[in-house]
């Protein structure tokens, strides 16, 4: 089962904080993945198409979008971040 | 030492105990950051009356101890203290301490700018105010992406 992870503005304007989601098969890197999640909820097409830099991490380590996804990754979705 | 934590910190105690557990330092350098009253650009000039401050657990304290690990990596180090409060803070109240000894000055200046420079842009803290006028997520701004390229 794969985690996913939201944080900031788009756990606010998705209403949850995560998703439980078994990895769909063709889903093999992150690109992938966000575009099987678009597809599957309109809200999370509209915060993709509507943020201009949204930030992946896998397992707690910030990736690129061709970085591979496997069964039970730990993915993360947030803003740039603005802590300090 | 690193904290994620919500209480507020004295950094007359983090300095007293970061000064007794580094052996012998010549200097220490410590660094506050806190919650301002006016946050310019988003705020356009509205006093802010909270600011929310979320973090994502594991992978904070995780980045935190790899700036701070690659902080002493660089500089010749005896000791380091990185404190980040969460949750709901009010202006003026403190947000972050960062605190190193070494045996001289400029190698506690330079890992403690160094040490902030990552954490705001790689440690995953996000800032929300809320002003009279409503609430808003900050963005991140672009001088401090510049502060991390001039390390490399």
């Amino acid at each position: 089962m794969l985690k996913i992870l939201y944080f900031a503005h788009l756990r606010e304007q998705l209403g949850r904080e995560c998703d439980d989601l078994v990895l769909p098969d063709g889903v093999a890197n992150v690109a992938e993945l966000i575009d099987f999640l678009k597809n599957a909820d309109p809200v999370v097409n509209d915060i993709f198409e509507s943020t201009p830099k949204i930030l992946v991490a896998i397992n707690q380590v910030v990736v690129s979008r061709d970085s591979e996804v496997t069964q039970n990754d730990e993915i993360a979705f947030f803003p740039p971040m603005t802590g300090g | 030492m690193i904290s994620v934590q919500h209480e507020d910190f004295n950094i007359g105690v983090e300095y007293e105990n970061l000064r007794i557990s580094s052996q012998s330092p010549g200097a220490i350098v410590t660094f506050t950051g806190l919650v301002r009253q006016i946050y310019d650009k988003e705020s356009k000039g509205d006093r802010v009356q909270s600011l929310y401050l979320e973090h994502y657990p594991g992978m904070t304290e995780q980045k935190l101890i790899e700036i701070e690990e690659q902080a002493h990596s660089k500089w010749e180090l005896l000791g380091s203290t990185i404190i980040h409060r969460v949750g709901e803070l009010s202006p003026d109240d403190q947000i972050v301490f960062v605190g190193v000894a070494s045996s001289h000055r400029e190698d506690a200046f330079l890992a403690a700018q160094y040490i902030m420079d990552f954490l705001k842009n790689e440690a995953p803290f996000w800032k929300k105010q809320k002003t009279q006028h409503g609430d808003g997520w900050i963005s991140s701004r672009k001088s401090d992406l510049a502060a991390i390229n001039k390390w490399k």
